[in-house]
């Protein structure tokens, strides 16, 4: 079933055309296993990105590649302009890409409140020995940063399961969490790793929506997974469909719903 | 019939017949409780962060309190040497994890774990190397640590207390009570019970695995260094304690290993009940029960309880 978006899309604000990510002729493998066959790509500022394909198409490996996980064995990842060889997550992080996982992946023993505080990590930078403390300017800067914290809840409208630990909200509510702790970074880039996946039509609507809000007022740039390919067509602003680790097709929701390879990869025609 | 009264019923009458050493025998389980208690606390930090069962935390303590001895015994000044012990945890822990875990990450936990038995060999032959193998006396008194004992009359008899183990006790508390603040205000706290929860989604949010394992590991070094005086304290610093030290095992199974509340109970738990068997139980099956009670009480536990008294329960969907 289709989710269908009733908020009209506004113009693109990718249309400026200003490269925030490019990926150049990446090949990843594991062992014998080819994950991501020579894949090259670009995601610009402010766009929504879908990376849509069958399963083992490589999407995950992909978005892995992009946030330091895996390091691929050839080929070049730009990043604002500066060219990244053997990233670490964590630098990825501190460089503001953000993301989510296709199974939930949470800190289950910890509050929503907690769970999203978590995000904001790199955000707090008062050392050690004032932590210790827990006086003056560490204090302070936990104060700061739970304000913008208050905000996100809000914005997600989850205010009634602030203080509940996140193992035992429902799937979909989980899935809006940890949107909110992506957000809680205020990346350039959020990844989103099948955001809908085991959702019920009505929650993903509502996660529709915080997609094309965050995308719209904070002006950040999404490049999503997503097998539900009307939430694809109506969300984004270009769609890179990748199939057995190579790409297939790259443009926007209507070019690749008239390629004729991509047909065939969903259909199946024998390779 | 005999037997079955000299299990039920006369140990009550024994206990109920001379309250003041009933009383005695529970501060004594009490004193111990909290070293045991300690010594598992040093276990559940580098558990919750690394998901290891940490076999060097033994010898970590003997390394502290030999490492705080033998500066004395070079004629450095108590605190001195004091604060000294407490710099040499702290490299360490960064050694630790510059040449071992960084270079593990990843791997399955059975390798971490030969990994901590690796760092506890080494770990003894560099302390038999720099001090010598032959027990040592703590540095108590020049520790203003009081040596004393308070003699309290009551049920017509003597609660004998020592003065250390009253220190003992006063200090685990403030050190438990610190970190449990330390660990569940703060953002260092919370991305320790993040890389806990989820290693993956952890370092997503850009927290740093390498900077949280120095942290955990100088948190245990620190519990180390103040288990290791108590410890030596009240019988003398040797490498023997390594092995006394296993006793957090049985602690940590009854407390669950991933809970610090877990462990202080499961450790008094402990303490209390080998005191109590010992002393009441023990002369019917001739002693020496101190030994093993721990360890039978664990096994009945991993029967009906294996996540322990704190742990989380583990469900998994199939």
């Amino acid at each position: 079933m289709n989710a269908h978006v009733e908020a009209p899309r506004a113009p693109s604000r990718a249309a400026g055309g200003e490269v925030l990510l490019r990926v150049d002729d990446v090949s990843l493998s594991f062992g014998g296993v080819k994950a991501i066959r020579g894949v090259s790509f670009d995601i610009l500022k402010g766009e929504i990105r879908a990376i849509i394909g069958p399963n083992g198409a490589g999407k995950t490996s992909m978005l892995n590649v992009i946030n330091g996980f895996y390091h691929p064995q050839e080929g070049t990842i730009t990043f604002k302009g500066s060219v990244r060889s053997d990233m670490r997550p964590y630098e990825a992080a501190s460089q503001g890409i953000s993301r989510t996982f296709q199974n939930v992946a949470l800190f289950r023993g910890m509050t929503t409140l907690d769970n999203i505080m978590s995000g904001r990590s790199l955000k707090m930078h008062r050392n050690f020995l004032w932590q210790l403390l827990y006086y003056g300017p560490a204090r302070q800067e936990e104060i700061a940063n739970r304000r913008k914290v208050e905000e996100i809840i809000d914005f997600l409208e989850i205010p009634q399961i602030r203080n509940t630990p996140v193992g035992r909200l429902p799937y979909g509510l989980q899935k809006r969490v940890e949107l909110g702790r992506a957000l809680a970074m205020e990346p350039e880039l959020l990844l989103l790793d099948e955001p809908m996946a085991g959702m019920n039509l009505e929650e993903k609507e509502d996660m529709s929506r915080f997609i094309l809000d965050v995308n719209q007022y904070f002006g950040t740039t999404i490049a999503l997974i997503e097998h539900d390919m009307g939430v694809v067509m109506d969300l984004s602003d270009r769609v890179l469909v990748l199939d057995y680790g190579q790409k297939i097709a790259d443009g926007t929701p209507d070019e690749v719903k008239a390629d004729q390879d991509v047909i065939d990869a969903y259909l199946g025609v024998a390779h | 019939m005999d037997l079955l009264y000299d299990i039920l019923i006369d140990p009550f009458v024994q206990m109920f017949a001379a309250p003041d050493f009933l009383l005695q025998v529970l501060w004594e389980g009490f004193v111990a409780g909290t070293l045991y208690a300690l010594l598992a606390l040093g276990f559940v930090l580098i558990f919750k962060a690394s998901g290891v069962f940490n076999f060097a935390q033994g010898i970590m303590v003997v390394f502290a309190a030999l490492s705080l001895v033998g500066l004395h015994a070079l004629g450095v000044p108590a605190y001195l040497a004091l604060v000294l012990a407490l710099a040499i945890m702290g490299v360490l822990a960064i050694s630790v994890e510059r040449v071992v875990l960084r270079h593990l990450v990843n791997q399955p936990d059975i390798i971490l774990f030969m990994a901590t038995i690796g760092i506890t060999y080494f770990l003894i032959g560099l302390g038999e190397f720099v001090f010598g193998g032959e027990p040592k006396s703590m540095i108590t008194e020049e520790l203003g640590l009081p040596t004393g004992s308070t003699d309290i009359e009551i049920f017509g008899g003597l609660l004998i207390m020592q003065h250390i183990d009253i220190a003992a006790a006063v200090i685990a508390a403030l050190l438990v009570g610190g970190l449990a603040f330390f660990f569940s205000v703060t953002r260092i706290g919370r991305a320790l019970r993040a890389v806990a929860d989820d290693h993956q989604a952890a370092l997503s949010v850009g927290i740093s695995l390498n900077q949280i394992w120095v942290i955990v590991w100088f948190a245990a070094g620190i519990v180390a260094l103040a288990t290791g005086i108590m410890w030596g304290a009240r019988s003398d610093v040797s490498f023997a304690l390594q092995i006394i030290a296993l006793k957090a095992l049985p602690v940590l199974v009854l407390g669950g290993f991933t809970s610090v509340p877990g462990a202080i109970i499961g450790g008094l738990i402990i303490g209390f009940g080998e005191k109590l068997f010992e002393i009441y139980w023990g002369g019917l099956i001739g002693g020496g029960i101190e030994s093993w009670f721990a360890f039978v009480i664990a096994l009945i536990f991993l029967l009906f309880r294996p996540q322990g008294l704190f742990g989380e329960k583990i469900i998994e969907r199939i």
